[in-house]
């Protein structure tokens, strides 16, 4: 079996996955079952000042996709409402009692160095592992001047962090919000302020539905609704995408990255770590089926590894990142064509009125013996994909990549480019 | 076992021996045995039914459907959570959803083509979410159609089953006036008098005629039809056009000594009046029952034997099950309601005597070098208390009254071409007493609107076409 053992900036747990500081990590009584569950750590629910926060009735908001539930998640929830010194207690005795898991602290208080200064030297009381900086939180919060609010500014990211660093020896993940157009300046603020790691993505400003009795978003709170931040499924491809931005950066290449973002199971997690994280973080897929998912998501990780010869984390950690690229260094003479198996087509015909209402009307539909058939015309087909992606038969439809004819060519020294490098 | 011999049907007057009789059962069984044979889905199971639909382009279940559904369309409103679209868009079609999706033979239709056959062998229930959007538009008592502004033409139908209701529907939509004459004392026909209990439950037949009736300018005279009170010289020179929908009337016999024995009861018979019955237990039934027969009336009636509680049925057909007419499906129903199938098998003597039917003699048979059945010799007999005939019905022209004889028949049928016009101009037929590879409920149904769609264009001069299975205009 594969070594999962994870090591961010020096947290160590027994594997790369992590429960995200949220609802499930926001008690001794929770963190505990995970731990029996088999999660190799936690980040426990933001921690603020006293007096503690207010939380209101009716939190949740989901997006239902197709019969599938919670493909999307939102939540309204503000950092922990309990105070802090049963927090702190509480965060004291589980790492005593589950010393080889990680515990991470995650923290959110008013912009000022002196309150940062004080709650720092009650956490590193508890024996926590580490600390995250909740500069994320899109809601309630922000409206205070903290998590996103300070996640947007990387000036404030840059000066908070410097702070962390400076009046503690835990080592500091600065965790990003996605609402901003280039995730990149903060995180290279993190970086400047010297964080040991990053953490993405936090949750992305949204209304999840509207309800069209009541005429206001979900969840309604006494006949009014407000943006909440959005996770789950839904939000992958963003985190992903988010995250690799960080990794192939010049100025934060090799920051570790605890990676979040509607992880579900061993195979988003490894997708995630190939994009440069060293860790991973989950919530939703747990509110959804409960802690046990752990168990799959460790088996499946291992036997993933065994079956790719990497022995450790650290074999295919950022494995996937140097694939990742700008569009305009995209080999333009790469060609690739959809191929039809008649064999395992079910005639459907999603793919024919795909391609012809939507695309490049490169499959056609014809009648044989009665029977319906779709087929490809080759010449036509400029590889899109789309046929492929909505055929709901497996391997009725493989793309297959054409063999070169021209050399190597992109845009950067396309004839078709003004701006083309000579 | 040709049909050579016919006689009218008749309800069924059963004659049988306390002793033979099985017992009757209590109420709460008879609602066990008689419960919906496809119970209708809830919102939850629609749901995730729905969302199985691949939204097919040129969807071949819509092709596979006689009256032209848009399926995948219905199935998507349904997906959506607009139910009622869903309902409006099968009635377009199929004004007789509601039956169809409770007696269609989906596994050879609709279900049978679903592309999720290739792959998994488990087509969308599209029959199951098809009666859960017809439901909505019943329970809610939508009516989703009006009519035309009043052409002042007014056409006479004779029959009021499938066929006769889709025509009659059609026409008033298209501004017609309508007069219906059924001989019987319901409307509906086979879904009223003939389609097994355990399909149309809760009076379903008489909701879906009020439905229907509800757009207005529909009139039924009852207990008249053709040779019972009106002529088709005199609807002729009445009514601007005809629709012949008289179903069959004639009931095959078997032609065997023993035939006449109390006992032996055709099958639509005993289901006519089982399907007016208030009380089951007011049926008399045997303790064993033997079943002639091969298709869905000997599917049905075997059933719902067992359902009043005979003891021992045993269905028996003369050649292969392939061979049988009722679907597969249909022959494992009955064989999870307890029923005993034997295939290859033809009846040769009926025996008993004055005080009742003892016992079936079957000779086996075989295909011979040419294709036709013949007997073995060798033979077997069932004991019996009751048996059941099932051995197809037909058309009798001679009760079609006077002045029909000027309908050509052909093949036992009343002849029409592609417009559903017979052989007497201004005189259109469909149903069960024209030509079908199968006759069906849902063919019915078509060829009632399309028969609409000839009369609407002979009346008017307006030829209207049609958008899949719905007419335009």
């Amino acid at each position: 079996m594969a070594d999962l053992r994870c090591n961010v900036a020096g947290i160590k747990s027994p594997n790369p996955f992590w429960l995200a500081s949220a609802p499930p990590t926001d008690k001794k009584y929770n963190v505990v079952r995970a731990f029996q569950a088999g999660w190799g750590g936690v980040v426990w629910k933001t921690l603020g000042e006293d007096p503690p926060v207010v939380n209101v009735s009716s939190r949740y908001g989901a997006l239902e996709y197709n019969g599938q539930k919670m493909m999307g998640f939102n939540n309204i929830e503000l950092i922990s409402d309990r105070p802090l010194e049963v927090n702190l207690r509480e965060i004291k005795e589980t790492k005593r009692e589950w010393p080889d898991r990680a515990v991470i602290v995650s923290l959110m208080v008013p912009c000022e160095e002196d309150a940062w200064k004080n709650i720092l030297k009650r956490v590193e009381d508890t024996g926590a592992d580490g600390i995250e900086l909740n500069f994320g939180c899109p809601h309630g919060m922000s409206e205070r001047g903290m998590g996103a609010a300070v996640g947007q500014v990387p000036e404030y990211v840059e000066m908070v962090t410097k702070w962390c660093k400076t009046y503690s020896r835990m080592p500091v993940i600065v965790k990003l919000t996605p609402n901003i157009s280039d995730v990149r300046k903060p995180a290279r603020a993190a970086h400047g302020g010297g964080a040991d790691a990053v953490s993405l993505i936090n949750t992305i400003n949204s209304i999840t539905r509207v309800d069209l009795d009541l005429m206001a978003p979900e969840p309604v709170v006494d006949g009014k609704g407000t943006h909440g931040g959005y996770c789950g499924p839904a939000v992958k491809p963003i985190a992903l995408n988010m995250v690799a931005e960080i990794a192939r950066d010049p100025i934060t290449r090799g920051l570790p990255i605890s990676g979040i973002g509607g992880i579900s199971n061993w195979r988003d997690a490894a997708e995630f770590i190939a994009l440069g994280s060293h860790s991973v973080q989950v919530c939703t897929a747990a509110m959804h089926y409960g802690f046990k998912i752990v168990s799959d998501m460790v088996d499946g990780l291992n036997h993933f590894m065994d079956e790719k010869g990497y022995a450790k984390l650290s074999d295919f950690i950022g494995k996937a990142v140097p694939n990742v690229t700008d569009w305009q260094q995209l080999n333009l003479n790469f060609k690739t064509i959809a191929h039809i198996n008649q064999d395992h087509c079910i005639q459907c015909g999603l793919c024919y009125i795909a391609c012809e209402d939507t695309s490049h009307q490169s499959i056609t539909a014809s009648r044989v013996n009665g029977q319906r058939k779709y087929e490809i015309i080759d010449q036509e087909c400029v590889g899109c994909n789309l046929c492929y992606h909505v055929c709901p038969a497996p391997g009725a439809i493989t793309m297959m990549n054409q063999k070169a004819t021209l050399p190597y060519l992109n845009w950067t020294k396309h004839p078709h480019n003004p701006m083309r490098v000579k | 076992m040709g049909n050579e011999q016919v006689r009218e049907s008749a309800g069924a007057r059963v004659t049988i021996a306390a002793e033979r009789q099985a017992r009757s059962l209590s109420q709460e069984e008879y609602k066990k045995t008689f419960c919906d044979i496809h119970p209708a889905l809830d919102s939850k199971l629609a749901a995730v039914e729905s969302s199985r639909c691949y939204f097919c382009y040129d969807a071949p279940c819509m092709e596979a459907c006689p009256t032209t559904i848009n399926i995948p369309e219905f199935i998507r409103r349904i997906s959506t959570g607009n139910r009622k679209g869903a309902g409006i868009e099968i009635l377009e079609a199929n004004i007789l959803g509601g039956t169809c999706a409770r007696v269609c033979p989906v596994e050879v239709l609709c279900e049978q083509a679903c592309v999720r056959n290739k792959a998994e062998d488990s087509p969308v229930k599209i029959g199951l979410l098809q009666r859960y959007a017809t439901d909505y538009i019943f329970e809610n008592k939508i009516q989703p159609f009006t009519r035309a502004a009043a052409s002042g033409k007014t056409v006479a139908i004779v029959g009021a089953g499938p066929a006769g209701l889709s025509c009659a529907h059609q026409l008033s939509k298209l501004g017609h006036d309508v007069e219906i004459f059924e001989a019987k004392p319901k409307a509906g026909g086979l879904n009223e008098y003939g389609i097994a209990a355990y399909k149309m439950l809760e009076n379903f037949a008489q909701r879906e005629v009020d439905f229907l009736l509800g757009i207005g300018g529909i009139k039924i005279h009852n207990g008249k039809g053709l040779g019972t009170g009106v002529t088709l010289p005199e609807l002729r020179k009445s009514y601007d056009a005809v629709f012949l929908a008289t179903g069959l009337a004639g009931v095959n016999a078997l032609q065997l000594v023993g035939e006449q024995l109390p006992g032996v009861i055709n099958a639509v018979d005993y289901i006519s009046t089982l399907r007016q019955t208030k009380n089951y237990s007011d049926l008399k039934i045997g303790k064993k029952v033997v079943v002639i027969g091969g298709g869905n009336t000997a599917i049905d009636i075997a059933i719902q034997s067992k359902s009043l509680g005979a003891e021992d049925v045993t269905l028996v057909y003369r050649r292969s099950a392939s061979d049988m007419s009722a679907t597969s499906y249909e022959q494992e129903l009955a064989q999870t309601h307890g029923v005993t199938l034997r295939y290859w098998s033809k009846p040769v003597a009926i025996n008993g005597d004055e005080k009742g039917v003892q016992s079936v003699v079957f000779e086996k048979t075989l295909k011979n070098v040419k294709g036709e059945l013949e007997g073995t010799g060798e033979k077997f007999t069932l004991y019996a208390d009751m048996v059941f005939k099932a051995v197809g019905q037909v058309l009798v022209p001679a009760l079609l009254g006077e002045g029909a004889e000027l309908l050509k028949i052909s093949k036992g049928k009343i002849e029409v071409n592609a417009q559903k016009e017979t052989s007497v101009a201004g005189v259109y037929a469909g149903g069960d007493c024209i030509a079908h590879k199968e006759d069906l409920t849902v063919v019915a149904v078509q060829d009632g609107k399309l028969a609409a769609l000839a009369i609407h264009e002979k009346l008017t001069g307006r030829k209207l076409g049609l958008t899949g299975g719905k007419i335009n205009g």
